[in-house]
């Protein structure tokens, strides 16, 4: 049988968890302070404003739309290609005033006016400035809501200190993932905000797995250091981290060249997400639950009377 | 015996699958290019309609893939795209503004299929384009209409009670009421308490003031009224755009969502939907001078309003009838080929235009246009504050006394004729709405975003197969097998569920399900590995492979099944719908990774002495 991870041999992951604390706590330093500095850019989705995709026969001439639209007092647009060099992306910052809802129909019209070639209309979208400041909120709640959800859901059917090392673990995916954002100066658009909640999902799969096996091993090998044991676990299951990591990067390959341009941010979000999450459930959240001092008497059965010697560890 | 399933597991497993099927099957049958037309209040859609339609097609030369009678709907199935637009075009010319033409697609679901209530997925505005609008409602000027209302009954209830009052105006929440002496704050009192239902009364002996203030009930339901007329009237307003399928649902507190699919035309929706205006039949004050009253001299009684020429007129303050009266209003001609509006008012409004033009004859009426207009500004509480636009459009001689069905001439273009028809027609509205969202996505896009999705879930689909058949052999052939289920199953059961939707983000949530979907099989697979490592028989593998995954598949999947409807409940939209799929897919794909993959390994390999395993 093929394998990709030879799992003969214990490998001493915690050995390592300096290291990883190291890296990780760099990389959050580095993600906060440049979503301090560089901020997020934000979409339009929570910005407010109006971004208009059209598409021309040929080659668009951004520097013409350009200039028609600075002297039809549309100054502050920025135009730039979308996917393809026919297809021009412009977009405007929430404007005052009752206008704001027209903008769209009346660029499209000026654009039309312009060239001689047919203006195909492909997207219009306009979000007045309230909307976003609610979508940001609600977005933020969402995320906090799942984190909660999921360190009561980890604590019941595991351990507190295991279910805080996970989302702890999730956490750091989505500051990083967010400083990835901010870093590059991606566009933050909801579509990106679904993708991070399904990072939390994805990572909380992975890392639950791992506290899985964590749970099962330290009431195996009774004999054993929660160190040692964790490192077990997380070898034991490497493997399938490993594989299904590997499908779902695949996936995401494939959205993230063939999806289309929409879906781009989407893409980028759950790729860079699911590496960051594949190494936060290895490292991040076991190593979390150890320094919390996790141990094999938190993690047994509750004792049922007598007969429950003969009785198979509940899961 | 070992790893074999009972008969009622097996046929449980196949019985799900050949349903799931059997429901996604509509989706690969496309669509047909169609007209639709249905009717509005006034008239029916019959078999005469139906014969009518018929014999415009024929002049035309064009066969109709089918013509179908359903639910006051006539359906024209056509084969191609300009004979939808030449038919639909030539239809709207036979019969007229009376009826809705709509373009639209529809399923060609096989009728055997129809007949099981099985139909394809509904497609998001991402995917079949269209508009998509969210508007929000002015609560604050519903109300103050509202109270405007109560202030004109109370004056009218106290004075035909002779109770003298100095002042009724709207005081925040309500009505205050100042009376001229003590005996008649007296009598106002006795008469007042417990008259209007949803008020609660106080008063002030001193000042000689009442103040009627409405319950919080009443407040309630006064916004939820705001809301729902809204609705119907926006209901209404779209039927006359002509759109096939349109959505127009409450959101909230104060928010409507539309959306019209296959709209192109964004600028003439905006206008029609987005614009709010009412009527206001007022009489002229010719009495006093319009010259005084620009200089500052109002008469009492009397408000000075501007005209389209840039003059004033001065108007009567009391309201003959209001905008909500008016039942329909079409545009039409005049003896001298000018534009008119022709309007029609409901039995009340016909009774109050009657009484008060009957001792009026010969004297100016004139009609006060009304619009709402959003300033773009918000008050310190974030409500959107709107600009009310107030302008005499017509005055005119009544001529005789008015009843039910009168008139208004004097409009400037054919153009404003119509659009002021369109809109009176609709209805007025109570409380004034702004457009605050708005996403249009032209149909060229949506085509390409339904194509990008299917390459993405092809390409995602395919590797993933390679990679587990290379990897885990046979077995991987058996995941690769609940893979394609588990597409089927989540295609199943977005077409039997009625409010899903499959929007671009849903695809891409099927593709990540996918991903994510062979996971159960890799616990289990890894599992049975390691059990064949540790030297157990075959057979024993399979079976403690899957006992002890089932746990750690259990939980993995719940947690991310959490996020998933976290995140349909925080999601509108596009999001809801990767909300959706990605749900459904956690569901299925446990059902196939586990159950379904058991039925075939069971299958296969259960019961039988083997030495070793293809895993």
């Amino acid at each position: 049988m093929h394998e990709l991870i030879k799992t003969d041999k214990t490998i001493p992951f915690m050995r390592f968890r300096l290291g990883a604390w190291i890296i990780s706590g760099l990389l959050i330093i580095a993600s906060i302070v440049s979503l301090a500095v560089n901020q997020l850019n934000w979409g339009l989705d929570f910005t407010g404003g109006t971004v208009i995709e059209v598409g021309y026969e040929r080659e668009a001439d951004l520097s013409s739309i350009r200039e028609t639209l600075d002297s039809n007092g549309f100054g502050g647009a920025v135009v730039q290609n979308f996917g393809t060099q026919q297809d021009v992306l412009i977009r405007l910052e929430a404007q005052e005033g009752e206008k704001a809802q027209q903008v769209g129909d009346n660029i499209l019209a000026l654009l039309q006016a312009e060239t001689e070639e047919s203006v195909v209309m492909r997207r219009i979208e306009f979000v007045g400035p309230n909307v976003g400041d609610q979508l940001t909120e609600q977005g933020g709640l969402a995320i906090l809501t799942a984190l909660i959800c999921i360190l009561v859901y980890i604590s019941f059917r595991f351990e507190w200190r295991l279910a805080l090392g996970a989302v702890g673990a999730l956490a750091h995916d989505v500051i990083i993932t967010l400083g990835l954002f901010s870093f590059l100066g991606l566009e933050f658009d909801l579509t990106v905000l679904a993708a991070l909640l399904a990072v939390i999902g994805y990572s909380i799969n992975d890392t639950v797995v791992v506290c899985d096996r964590i749970r099962e091993n330290f009431r195996k090998y009774r004999n054993s250091t929660s160190e040692e044991t964790i490192n077990g676990a997380v070898t034991d299951t490497m493997s399938r981290t490993v594989i299904t990591s590997l499908t779902t990067v695949l996936v995401l390959l494939a959205l993230f060249f063939l999806g289309g341009a929409l879906i781009h941010g989407f893409a980028t979000a759950l790729l860079f997400g699911v590496l960051i999450g594949t190494y936060s459930s290895i490292y991040i959240a076991s190593s979390l639950a150890l320094a919390l001092g996790v141990s094999r008497e938190d993690l047994m059965p509750p004792e049922i009377e007598k007969e429950g010697e003969d009785l198979e560890p509940m899961p | 015996m070992l790893n074999k399933y009972p008969l009622w597991k097996n046929l449980m497993v196949v019985v799900i699958l050949a349903v799931a099927a059997l429901y996604a099957l509509p989706n690969i049958y496309g669509e047909d290019f169609a007209v639709q037309v249905s009717a509005t209040r006034t008239t029916t859609v019959d078999t005469q309609v139906m014969g009518r339609v018929e014999d415009t097609l024929s002049e035309l030369q064009i066969t109709p893939k089918a013509l179908t009678l359903e639910e006051g709907q006539l359906l024209v199935r056509l084969s191609s795209d300009a004979e939808q637009l030449r038919a639909r075009e030539a239809i709207l010319r036979e019969l007229g503004s009376d009826y809705v033409v709509a373009l639209n697609l529809a399923p060609a679901t096989p009728e055997w299929l129809d007949a099981l209530g099985a139909t394809p997925m509904k497609l998001g505005l991402d995917l079949r384009g269209g508009v998509h609008f969210l508007m929000e409602v002015d609560m604050n000027e519903a109300m103050r209409k509202i109270l405007g209302q109560m202030r004109d009954t109370i004056r009218t209830d106290l004075r035909e009670e002779r109770i003298r009052y100095t002042r009724v105006e709207r005081d925040g929440n309500g009505v205050s009421v100042t009376l001229r002496s003590a005996e008649d704050f007296q009598a106002a009192l006795r008469y007042l308490d417990g008259k209007y239902e949803g008020y609660t009364l106080s008063d002030n002996d001193t000042t000689q003031e009442i103040t009627l203030r409405m319950t919080e009930t009443k407040l309630a339901e006064t916004q939820d009224y705001a809301i729902s007329q809204n609705v119907t009237i926006l209901r209404n307003r779209v039927n006359e755009l002509g759109v096939a399928e349109p959505l127009v649902q409450r959101q909230g507190a104060d928010r409507i969502v539309v959306q019209l699919p296959g709209v192109q035309d964004t600028a003439r929706a905006k206008e029609i939907l987005g614009a709010t205006a009412t009527l206001e039949f007022r009489m002229v004050d010719d009495e006093n001078s319009v010259r005084d009253a620009e200089m500052g001299r109002v008469p009492f009684g009397s408000e000075l309003y501007p005209n389209r020429s840039g003059g004033n007129v001065l108007l009567k303050e009391d309201v003959i009838l209001t905008g909500d009266h008016i039942v329909n209003a079409s545009s039409g001609f005049d003896e001298n080929q000018r534009p008119q509006v022709n309007i029609s008012l409901d039995g009340v409004g016909g009774d109050k235009m009657s009484l008060a033009t009957r001792d009026n004859v010969g004297k100016p009426m004139a009609t006060l246009f009304i619009e709402f207009k959003a300033t773009g500004d918000r008050d310190q509480e974030g409500n959107i504050v709107f600009e009310r636009q107030e302008e005499v459009i017509n005055v005119a001689n009544i001529q005789t006394r008015l009843g039910s069905n009168f008139r208004i001439t004097g409009l400037d273009s054919v153009q404003e004729a119509q659009n002021l028809a369109l809109l009176l027609r609709a209805g007025a509205l109570i409380a004034p709405i702004q457009i605050v969202e708005e996403r249009t996505v032209g149909p060229s896009l949506g085509q390409e975003n339904i194509n990008m999705g299917m390459q993405a879930i092809i390409w995602g689909f395919v590797l993933v197969l390679a990679f587990m058949v290379m990897y885990y052999k046979k077995f991987g052939l058996v995941a690769n097998l609940a893979l394609a289920s588990n597409l089927v199953l989540i295609v199943g059961v977005m077409s039997m569920i009625p409010g899903a939707t499959l929007t671009l983000p849903g695809m891409a949530g099927i593709v990540l399900t996918v991903g994510m979907a062979v996971d159960a099989n890799v616990l289990i697979f890894e599992r049975i590995r390691e059990e064949i490592k540790a030297k157990r028989s075959p057979q024993q593998a399979i079976h403690h492979g899957y006992d002890s995954a089932l746990s750690t598949i259990a939980d993995a999947n719940i947690t991310t099944l959490i996020v998933a409807i976290i995140l349909f409940a925080v999601g509108t939209g596009p999001v809801k719908g990767f909300a959706v799929t990605l749900a459904i897919g956690i569901v299925t794909s446990m059902f196939t990774a586990i159950v379904g993959t058991r039925a075939v390994i069971n299958a296969i390999w259960g019961g039988k002495r083997i030495e070793k395993l293809s895993v």
